[in-house]
C-alpha cells in the first residue's frame, strides 16, 4: 500500500504539469489529476505489471481529459498572446515572444497535436510511448509531430506580425 | 560526406529537435543544416519553442503536491465512498433515456400487486430505494457532480450507462436538479439524479441496465419512502421520494414522459 502511494506520488508533478498545460487552470488541472489518481487506484490490479507506470497514468489522464473534461474547458486562455508580450524590451522582443507564447499558442492546436508536443517535448516520452498513450499508429508519430511543430511555428509567426504592428 | 545528407528525412529532423539523434548521424545532420540555412533556421526555431515550452511549465512541475492529491487522502475519500456504496448494495440513480419506447404507453398501467412484478422491476426498485436512503441523508456530498455541471454530468453518466440520458424537468413539481452520481449495479453502472425542493425535500431518479419486459409501473413503499419503478427497452428506471403514492405518481409519470420524448411536456429552459 505504502509502496503504491510512493510510486504514484512520484508521478504527480508531471501529471499536474500535463493537466495544467491542457486546461490552463490550476484548480481544474488538479481536479483532473485527482480523477486520474482515483482511477489509477481503482484499477491498480488491472494494470499490466510489466507495463510502464508513467505511460499508464498519462494514458488514463489523457483519456479522462478527452472524455470528461475537454468540453468543459473554460473558454479562452487567460492571457492573449499579443498583449502579454508588450512589456518586453524591444531588444528582446523576438525572444520574449517565442519564449512567452508557446504555452498560449499551444491552445490553438488540436488536442492531439498539443498532447503529442507535451508528451514528447516536455515529458520526454519516447515516440513509441507517446503513440501508445495517444492511441495513434506508431508509424504516424513523426509526421504528426512535424505537422504540430509546423503549426506552432506559424501561430507564433502570426503572433509576431500582430505584435510588431501594435508596437509600431 | 557520402551524399547521405541529401537523404535526411523530416522525421530525423524532428528527432534532432528533440535531441534524440546521436553519433555519426548527428554529425551528418549538422553538416546538412550547415549547408541549408533555411532548414537550419526552422529547426532552430522549433528547438527554441520546445525549450520555451519546457521552461514555461517548469514552475508547475516544481510546485509542492497539494494535500488533496496526496494518495493517502484520495484513498481515505475512496474508502468512505465505498463504505456508502457497499451499504447501499446498489444505488439508485435517475436518469432518463431519450427516446424510450412509445410502445410502452399502450401497456402502461399501474400495478401495485407484488405478485405481478417481475424480479427485474423489484430489483430496480430495491436498488433505487437503497441508494435513495444512503445518499438523500448525505449532507456533505449528496451528489458526486452537481447541477452546475449538468452537461458534463449527463454526458458522463450517459457514457457509463451506454444510453443517452437527459435530466427530466421536475420544476412543475417544485423540484430542482441538484446533481447526480454514478453507482455500482450488478455487473454494470447505475446513475442517480437527485432533486430537491425549496424546503430541502429530496427525491431521486435512478437508471440502470435491466433485463425483462415488464412494462407496468411498480409501486413499492418502505418506511416513509415510496418508489415507482419500471423497465423499458433494456433499462430499469425508478423514482423515489419521501412522498405518498399519490404525490409521487404524477412525478413518476412526468419522468416517464420526459423519456418518451415528443408528446410529453416540452421542457422549458
Amino acid at each position: 500500500m505504502a509502496e503504491i502511494a510512493a510510486l504514484l506520488e512520484q508521478q504527480i508533478p508531471a501529471l499536474r504539469r500535463y493537466a495544467y498545460a491542457l486546461l490552463r487552470d490550476h484548480e481544474r488541472a488538479d481536479d483532473l489529476v485527482q480523477d486520474t489518481l482515483e482511477r489509477a487506484l481503482s484499477r491498480w490490479a488491472l494494470r499490466r505489471p510489466d507495463g510502464d507506470l508513467r505511460a499508464w497514468l498519462f494514458a488514463i489522464q489523457r483519456n479522462l481529459y478527452i472524455s470528461r473534461w475537454r468540453q468543459n474547458r473554460r473558454r479562452g486562455a487567460p492571457v492573449a498572446m499579443d498583449e502579454d508580450a508588450l512589456p518586453g524590451s524591444p531588444a528582446r522582443q523576438e525572444t520574449t515572444l517565442e519564449v512567452h507564447d508557446v504555452l498560449a499558442a499551444l491552445d490553438q492546436l488540436p488536442e492531439e497535436q498539443k498532447s503529442l508536443l507535451l508528451l514528447v517535448g516536455v515529458e520526454d516520452f519516447s515516440y513509441d510511448e507517446a503513440a501508445r498513450i495517444l492511441g495513434m499508429p506508431i508509424g504516424t508519430v513523426m509526421s504528426r509531430l512535424s505537422r504540430a511543430r509546423q503549426r506552432l511555428r506559424s501561430i507564433v509567426e502570426t503572433g509576431r506580425t500582430t505584435l510588431l504592428r501594435r508596437v509600431k | 560526406m557520402t551524399g547521405k545528407d541529401a537523404a535526411i528525412r523530416e522525421e530525423e529532423l524532428q528527432a534532432y529537435v528533440d535531441g534524440r539523434v546521436t553519433g555519426e548521424r548527428l554529425v551528418e545532420i549538422e553538416a546538412h543544416l550547415a549547408q541549408h540555412p533555411d532548414v537550419r533556421e526552422r529547426v532552430a526555431l522549433e528547438r527554441r519553442q520546445r525549450e520555451a515550452l519546457r521552461g514555461q511549465l517548469e514552475g508547475k512541475f516544481a510546485e509542492p503536491i497539494p494535500p488533496r492529491l496526496w494518495i493517502a487522502n484520495i484513498r481515505g475519500a475512496r474508502r468512505r465512498r465505498w463504505g456508502w456504496r457497499l451499504g447501499a448494495a446498489a444505488a439508485a440513480l435517475l436518469l432518463f433515456a431519450g427516446g424510450v419506447g412509445t410502445g410502452w404507453m399502450a401497456a402502461h398501467r399501474i400495478d401495485t400487486a407484488a405478485a405481478h412484478a417481475t424480479p427485474a422491476t423489484t430489483t430496480v426498485a430495491e436498488n433505487a430505494s437503497a441508494a435513495y436512503r444512503v445518499f438523500v441523508a448525505e449532507i456533505a456530498h449528496p451528489v458526486e457532480v452537481d447541477a452546475r455541471h449538468e452537461a458534463h454530468l449527463l454526458q458522463w453518466l450517459s457514457r457509463r450507462l451506454g444510453k443517452p440520458l437527459v435530466a427530466p424537468d421536475l420544476a412543475p413539481f417544485g423540484y430542482r436538479l441538484m446533481g447526480g452520481r454514478l453507482l455500482p449495479s450488478g455487473n454494470g453502472a447505475a446513475a442517480q439524479l437527485m432533486y430537491d425542493d425549496p424546503t430541502g425535500k429530496r427525491l431521486t431518479v435512478y437508471v440502470r441496465a435491466a433485463e425483462g419486459s415488464e412494462t407496468a409501473f411498480r409501486f413499492q413503499h418502505e418506511g416513509e419512502t415510496s418508489t415507482f419503478a419500471w423497465i423499458d427497452q433494456g433499462f430499469g428506471f425508478a423514482v423515489t421520494g419521501a412522498l405518498s403514492r399519490d404525490e409521487l405518481l404524477p412525478i413518476a409519470e412526468a419522468v416517464y414522459h420526459g423519456l418518451g420524448g415528443g408528446q410529453a411536456g416540452a421542457k422549458k429552459d
